[in-house]
């Protein structure tokens, strides 16, 4: 469970439980699912969290109260398409001249004293960042909110260092303290209640007597992470946006807590994905309150930082170092491909999970990514490959997300693109490679086509009348498992047609 | 003004749900349309395309451009069919000598609805339906073709019928083609969601353009024993007083 570390003494901080199941983003129940693939795991977890109807009751409210203020926040844009569209346009402008535009942000980060080191993987960010923790004896380190550091597993690898590591966003930590990894991209600890929340600082804080009064429980959170900021050499964040010509990093937080896991600690290091850059400092003006407002409904964050390197000489201040980590792990190939390009567009605002009818009903830790819902079923298959695979064909392909998206990204149209590029690769069954063949076969040779359709109702009827919907014999057995079978007509329409309707018109 | 109309029916509704197909030339021919149904139509291809299948779906549409190359209307009592033909296969077909009709094909085709409202203008079909109804506005007609108020308009001008609100009228009913069976569990979770928000209302019928999502929601209603039934759009407007 915890990693054996200690903290300082005289610091009284205690441990954060960091068990290996936050590692993986999954809960501890469905890692007793170890032999299953990938695929396998996800049907079960969503099974199950589909019918958890106190998970659908917390959900619902949740998103409930984001969709007025995601309504609302829109109306205080007099054109809000024309805010998406600006966006989009920034975001393409960044993404198609992406080399010009990391080198820029590299050289004026260097020129404010800062460092800038570019991971081709998780592998090589975690071990820079690693190898600083220990080449400054870092022993605690805190976080505010990134979701790069949950993909590329940076707490563990740090804890491997010897390193404790505090979650100080508080649904974050609130994650951590159960084990679990991050929910929701924006909020992390959206599938509890404040009765969960209450029973678990009642049990891992020694304090039996907290109420589950939200005032109370932050209150309690604060006593706890408010010691770690202090005892902390090294800070870790995120950024909601890399700005080339300003040369500085940006963060929107609610909390405080980005201001002081940045400020505060000998080191700042910000881990964030290449894809986050726009060009110019005045893009802020439309793209923070965009993503305020998609994000939780908010004109704009409480907290908005703009980072640009270390304490300056005569500054009172601020980390003695800045390094950005640029990570790629795999960006670089979606954005060789013209297709899947605006896919890197993408600035985590969370809309699109908020929206999204099979997200709502399955929940966030079914995924088994950091990154779950419309937009991680576009992109983790791309960024992780096969064993994400599934995740593609896991939606209705309603359009809601794109519906939504405040950068305009077409979404259900990349699930198709990557069904398309899975099938093609041959990742698919070969039953249903059969299937699709034989559907060919029929669909192009109308008299072939005919007499099958007759055949499957002829057939259905038949073992209908035996009593055997449902059964292993049935081939709609998935289709009649939750749902009252299909009416089999006596007859086809275009028998029909040649019987009683056409005209000879 | 009368159009030569050709029927466009999607397999499915051929095989399974005739009805809707039955009513659908009924409305057209009230409105004064030429109907004509082309034998040799058998499925747009979407099923495949949805799939990933591209390569198996491309043949299906090429056969579907050759059969309603030459129409001059194609009408469809789905949305996501119209879907299919007039916003996929131009991404489907690029590199098919087929493309420059099938583009064509795709501006000619159109769903029932936005054909009676956009093309015929009518809002009144002469239909007479008695009855409570919430309607469920289908993903494809909604996001895909824009149809937000043609199929309103349309229920509007119904005699007799009250039509009902329905929380989340908008939101997918989780049939979703072969995700209603690669991930059963889920899309049942969906239609129960929505067969929550449908009893709500109250209401006798729940309807839409999309009959393909009316047979999922009709399939957990059934199971549910709910009071209410599905009804297609076509079946409302072809209805004189009886219920369907």
């Amino acid at each position: 469970m915890s990693t054996g570390t200690t903290p300082k003494p005289g610091q009284g901080a205690p441990t954060p439980q960091n068990a290996e199941a936050h590692d993986t983003g999954r809960s501890a129940a469905s890692n007793a699912r170890g032999n299953l693939s990938n695929a396998q795991r996800f049907l079960l977890d969503a099974a199950e969290k589909s019918v958890d109807m106190v998970h659908r009751e917390i959900i619902r409210k949740g998103m409930d109260s984001y969709d007025v203020a995601h309504a609302k926040g829109r109306t205080r844009f007099a054109f809000w398409d024309a805010a998406r569209q600006r966006c989009q346009e920034i975001k393409r402008e960044a993404v198609n001249h992406l080399d010009q535009y990391l080198l820029e942000f590299e050289k004026n980060v260097i020129a404010h004293g800062g460092h800038v080191f570019w991971a081709a993987t998780s592998e090589e960010a975690c071990q820079y960042i690693a190898d600083l923790a220990v080449k400054h004896s870092v022993k605690t380190v805190v976080k505010s909110k990134s979701m790069v550091t949950e993909e590329i597993h940076l707490a563990g690898a740090l804890e491997k260092v010897g390193c404790t590591v505090w979650e100080t966003d508080l649904g974050e930590y609130i994650v951590q303290l159960r084990n679990e990894g991050p929910y929701h991209i924006v909020t992390p600890a959206m599938h509890l209640n404040r009765k969960q929340i209450g029973d678990l600082f009642r049990d891992k804080f020694d304090e039996p007597n907290l109420s589950d009064d939200p005032q109370e429980l932050v209150a309690a959170a604060r006593r706890k992470l408010r010691k770690a900021f202090f005892a902390a050499e090294m800070g870790i964040s995120g950024a909601n946006f890399l700005v080339a010509d300003a040369g500085c990093i940006a963060i929107s937080t609610n909390e405080g807590n980005g201001r002081l896991s940045t400020g505060v600690p000998r080191i700042h290091v910000a881990v964030t994905g290449i894809e986050k850059m726009i060009p110019k400092l005045e893009d802020l003006a439309t793209l923070w309150p965009v993503l305020a407002t998609s994000g939780t409904g908010q004109p704009i964050t409480t907290y908005g930082s703009l980072i640009g390197g270390p304490r300056r000489p005569g500054e009172a201040d601020g980390p003695e170092e800045f390094h950005v980590v640029l990570v790629d792990n795999g960006r670089s190939s979606l954005l060789a491909s013209k297709e899947e390009r605006e896919v890197l567009h993408c600035i985590r605002c969370g809309a699109c999970l908020n929206i999204c009818p099979v997200f709502r009903h399955i929940g966030g830790h079914s995924y088994g990514t950091p990154y779950p819902g419309p937009i991680g079923s576009v992109l983790v298959p791309r960024l992780e490959g096969e064993k994400f695979e599934h995740l593609s064909s896991a939606s209705t392909l309603c359009g809601a997300c794109t519906s939504v998206c405040p950068v305009k990204i077409d979404l259900h149209h990349h699930l198709l693109e990557n069904r398309r590029d899975f099938t093609e690769a041959g990742h698919v069954s070969a039953g249903e490679r059969f299937q699709f063949k034989m559907f060919k076969t029929a669909m192009v040779n109308p008299s072939l086509y005919k007499v099958g359709g007759w055949f499957m109702r002829k057939s259905l009827r038949l073992l209908y009348s035996l009593g055997l919907s449902g059964s292993v014999l049935d081939p709609l057995r998935p289709w009649n498992k939750g749902r009252s079978t299909i009416p089999l007509a006596k007859q086809s329409f275009r028998a029909i047609w040649k019987k009683e309707l056409d005209h000879g018109e | 003004m009368s159009r030569k109309v050709a029927l466009f029916v999607p397999c499915f509704v051929d095989q399974l749900l005739p009805q809707v197909a039955v009513d659908t030339v009924t409305v057209l021919r009230r409105v004064g349309c030429e109907v004509n149904y082309f034998e040799d139509q058998t499925c747009c291809g979407q099923p495949a395309f949805n799939s990933g299948f591209w390569s198996e779906s491309r043949p299906c549409a090429e056969h579907f451009v050759s059969v309603f190359k030459d129409a001059e209307y194609i009408v469809s009592p789905s949305g996501s069919c119209t879907t299919m033909v007039r916003n996929f296969y131009p991404e489907l077909l690029k590199e098919s000598d087929a493309l420059a009709d099938a583009r064509e094909v795709g501006q000619r085709t159109f769903e029932l609805s936005e054909f009676l409202v956009k093309i015929m203008g009518v809002t009144k079909v002469g239909a007479r339906f008695p009855h409570t109804v919430t309607y469920h506005a289908s993903c494809h007609g909604l996001r895909e073709l824009h149809l937000r108020d043609e199929p309103l308009q349309l229920l509007r001008g119904v005699e007799g019928l009250k039509l009902v609100d329905m929380l989340r009228y908008d939101e997918c009913c989780g049939f979703g083609g072969t995700f209603a069976t690669k991930f059963a569990d889920i899309s049942v979770a969906m239609g129960t969601s929505k067969a929550d928000n449908i009893a709500v209302t109250g209401a006798e019928y729940v309807t839409a353009i999309d009959p393909s999502c009316l047979m999922h929601v009709q399939g957990v209603l059934g199971k549910r024993k709910d009071k209410a039934k599905t009804i297609h759009l076509a079946s409302i407007l072809a209805s004189e007083g009886k219920p369907a």
